[in-house]
């Protein structure tokens, strides 16, 4: 096979593909968003249905009708998105499917890029599913593809979860290009079995329950679990992409010591992990996050009364937070095998600047929060916030965002908010994106319990955060095709919301003028601010400043915190022209920008 | 025999554009490849690092701390920041124009860039620092800092491959009507540091 250099998620949808995949459907996440990118661009010429749906919940419903037909199908999305689409997964996994179904679930050990940094196998031990856990982009491949196979005999989704480390690496990768998907000639079968009755699932739960047993002897027999002997009595148990870093170290360490690595942590494979134990005194378990290989194998240690010594997460040995790398890895093994290390001296840099991510130079988020914070000047208003590029308005000088927690809560936290403090003025911001993810069920109960707070819609016309997926309200699809424009002012309009406006935040003296207008109604107001973002739009000429007018107040940048203001004032070429500096110079320097 | 190379700077400077032409390179000598990227929220203007590893033998994608053969440096507080993954006896390519953050504009946070270039020639021996940012806008294009930075790699006689071999990389990496600015950075980046 050609080898091509792909990222971890470009892996997983070749092997998805190489496995047959007939019906996708995911919602964007980092660290999984590159799965989908990847098999939208390949559907066309490969045969199969791609869809972005509108969240996580939904994609997984759309993939598991295609699975009860009997179609190979399959979802991806980050941890947290496992968490919207629990519901159906969790009777998913009583009712069962017939053609195999993969749930690519991307964990952030770090967390990177996440609100939390749960472990997706813990939850495939909840639901009872299999899940498999890649150590390179290669095996996340071949895991993928060997997935519905697996899915298919056992009757139960599986899910395969890389981290951060496996999703966003590069590795030289075999592919067949030449592969394309079998057309879906199956029809649903009507059957009892699809209805989940309180009846039904007493009964599937047994047999769920059974099914695990199932799983673990078919996961045993799977390529993804090795064992590399070496002369000792001690042995290390790693699961994931642990196993190149417990592999380097010992490398580095220059020690022999027994090697399994897990690829399968749930459900684990009895025996081969029964003969490791037998011949080990003493055993090291690594696995980032949660002890989810450890928790079983001291179950069967204790079950068969094996008398080795287990090191882990339980005595505090490794961590149970954050990301594992290959110094953390050795330090752990060192201490294990009771060897001295010699690491050189940490190096002690001299102070460096922080340099969290900010709004890109001419986001029109800026603008939008620059705009509601003038409206609101003077009021001790609330701003709650949402998740999406967005959430960075929360910095410094704009500190525009008071609350964050996950995708749609805003809204909700807001009128929780207003509940308490009704005489304040709460403003929910949310992006188009979330606005379509899980904003809509909170915009129709703020207007059905009358709770008279501000939402502004920054609706940017994209998916941006994740990479500039399209959504509902972009007019295109996975595919790059029109498609139906779900105009999210009509939305709110029809959900009963009495003031809706829509502004262009770039023009700074209306959309503040909107804003107070919306701040002063007595009802739930929905202002919808729409403006391209920056990263799609054309690049415009960018500013000037005018050194004879500028009187070197810095109002523009302590105003504005813009990425292309740079202390003089002086305008880089980072600039794209919004102009909002313009509009914001009390002397009138700045000129160029979009509307003037 | 494995080589090891970070590569640091700021969300946006084409860090991970690099981070693929090195990896596509090193393929095309037939060495097996791992790269690693940050993709998210630290693209905003954020502290970026990627790296890329190749030859044998090769587990994960993580170097680890003094390891690396080659830095990038895009920007001087980040090839700093990037250091102590740099071998002692390693070798750093770096970008002296420095992107000031909004924190240090805003005055919350302290930047001064020579004192980050002094410490850099302090703790590494075999250091070449370059004005990428300027001759990349010479080229054509203040955004071609990449490809000045690779060139001037590809000038040092490290890599297993051809600075030619590179070029071509990076050629076959941008679209079609940035090729001439980037094939122009890419030899000013090999000028400044033969
Ligand atoms: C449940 C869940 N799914 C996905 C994500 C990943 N994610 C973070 S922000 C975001 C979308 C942001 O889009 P939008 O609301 O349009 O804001 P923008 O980034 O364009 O400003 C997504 C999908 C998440 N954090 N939580």
């Amino acid at each position: 096979m050609p080898k091509h250099l792909l990222l971890g998620n470009e892996a997983i949808a070749w092997g998805l593909v190489e496995g047959g995949l007939q019906v996708a459907a995911a919602y964007p996440g980092t660290p999984s968003s590159e799965v989908f990118g990847t098999l939208a661009r390949l559907a066309p010429t490969k045969g199969f249905y791609a869809e972005w749906s509108v969240n996580e919940k939904v994609a997984l419903e759309v993939a598991a009708g295609a699975a009860y037909a009997g179609a190979r199908a399959a979802v991806s999305m980050k941890q947290v998105g496992l968490n919207v689409a629990a519901d159906p997964l969790m009777a998913l996994a009583y009712i069962g499917v017939k053609g195999g179904l993969v749930l690519v679930v991307a964990d952030d050990p770090g967390p990177h890029s996440s609100q939390t940094e749960q472990d997706t196998r813990l939850f495939a031990r909840f639901a009872g599913l299999p899940v498999l856990d890649p150590a390179t982009p290669q095996e996340a491949k071949e895991m993928a593809k060997a997935a519905f196979a697996l899915s298919e005999v056992l009757g139960l989704p599986v899910i395969l979860r890389p981290t951060t480390r496996v999703a966003h690496v590069g590795q030289d990768v075999g592919i067949d290009e030449t592969v394309v998907s079998p057309p879906f000639t199956g029809k649903f079968a009507k059957d009892p079995r699809w209805v989940i009755f309180p009846s039904l699932a007493a009964k599937r739960h047994v047999w769920l329950n059974r099914q695990q047993e199932a799983a673990q002897k078919l996961l045993a027999a799977t390529p993804f679990n090795v064992f590399r002997e070496a002369e000792s009595e001690l042995g290390i148990l790693a699961s994931g992409v642990s196993a190149t870093y417990a592999e380097e170290a010992l490398f580095e360490l220059g020690l022999k010591v027994n090697l399994f690595k897990i690829g399968t942590p749930y459900p684990l494979p009895i025996e081969p992990v029964l003969s490791f134990l037998k011949r080990l005194k003493r055993l090291l378990i690594l696995e980032e996050l949660e002890p989810v290989v450890e928790d079983q194998v001291i179950r069967l240690a204790w079950q068969h009364r094996l008398p080795v010594e287990i090191a882990g997460k339980h005595d505090h040995l490794v961590p149970r937070e954050g990301e594992f790398n290959v110094d953390l890895v050795r330090k752990i093994i060192a201490f294990f095998a009771g060897v001295a290390d010699q690491l050189p001296p940490e190096m002690v840099l001299p102070p460096l600047p922080a340099r969290p991510p900010v709004l890109c130079a001419g986001c029109p988020h800026r603008a939008s929060f620059y705009a509601l914070k003038k409206a609101a000047e003077g009021t001790d208003a609330v701003f709650t916030g949402d998740i999406g590029c967005y959430t960075l308005g929360n910095a410094p000088p704009l500190s525009m965002v008071d609350t964050c927690l996950c995708m749609g809560a805003g809204i909700n936290i807001a009128a929780g908010l207003f509940r308490v403090g009704p005489a304040r003025k709460q403003v929910a911001f949310l992006g188009d994106s979330t606005f379509f993810h899980a904003g809509l069920p909170g915009l129709v109960n703020a207007v059905y319990n009358r709770a008279a707070i501000t939402i502004v819609v920054l609706d940017n016309r994209t998916t941006a955060m994740t990479g500039y997926q399209p959504h509902p309200g972009t007019g295109r699809n996975a595919a790059g095709k029109p498609a139906p424009v779900i105009e999210i002012a009509a939305l709110a309009r029809a959900c009963g919301v009495e003031f809706v406006r829509v502004v262009d935040p770039y023009d700074l003296a209306e959309a503040v003028r909107v804003a107070r207008e919306a701040l002063a109604f007595p009802g739930p107001a929905v202002v919808v601010m729409r403006r391209e973002c920056v990263a799609l739009a054309q690049p415009k000429k960018p500013c000037r400043v005018d050194r004879e007018k500028c009187l070197e107040c810095n109002l523009c940048i302590e105003e504005l915190g813009c990425p292309a203001l740079a202390p003089g004032p002086q305008i880089t070429p980072a600039c794209t022209g919004c102009g909002l500096c313009a509009a914001v110079c009390p002397a009138g320097a700045i000129s160029g920008g979009e509307l003037s | 025999m494995s080589f090891d190379i970070v590569i640091t700077g700021v969300g946006g400077q084409g860090t991970v554009l690099a981070a693929r032409v090195l990896a596509a390179a090193a393929m095309a000598a037939g060495l097996p490849v791992r790269t690693s990227e940050i993709i998210g929220m630290a693209q905003r203007e954020g502290v970026v690092m990627s790296q890329v590893r190749f030859g044998d033998p090769l587990w994960g994608a993580l170097i680890p701390d003094r390891k690396a053969d080659l830095l990038l440096g895009f920007e001087p507080a980040e090839a700093v920041r990037g250091l102590p993954k740099l071998k002692p006896a390693g070798v750093a390519v770096v970008n002296t124009t420095p992107v000031i953050p909004v924190t240090a504009a805003l005055g919350l946070s302290a930047y001064d860039p020579q004192a980050c270039l002094a410490y850099l020639r302090e703790k590494v021996p075999r250091l070449y620092l370059l004005e990428a940012s300027r001759l990349a806008a010479e080229a054509g294009h203040p955004r071609a800092v990449n490809s000045v930075l690779l060139g001037a790699a590809a000038a040092l006689d490290l890599l297993p491959f051809s600075a030619g071999s590179l070029l071509d990389c990076l050629l076959a990496a941008v679209p079609e009507k940035y090729r001439e600015v980037n094939r122009r950075a890419f030899e000013a980046g090999k000028m400044a540091v033969g």
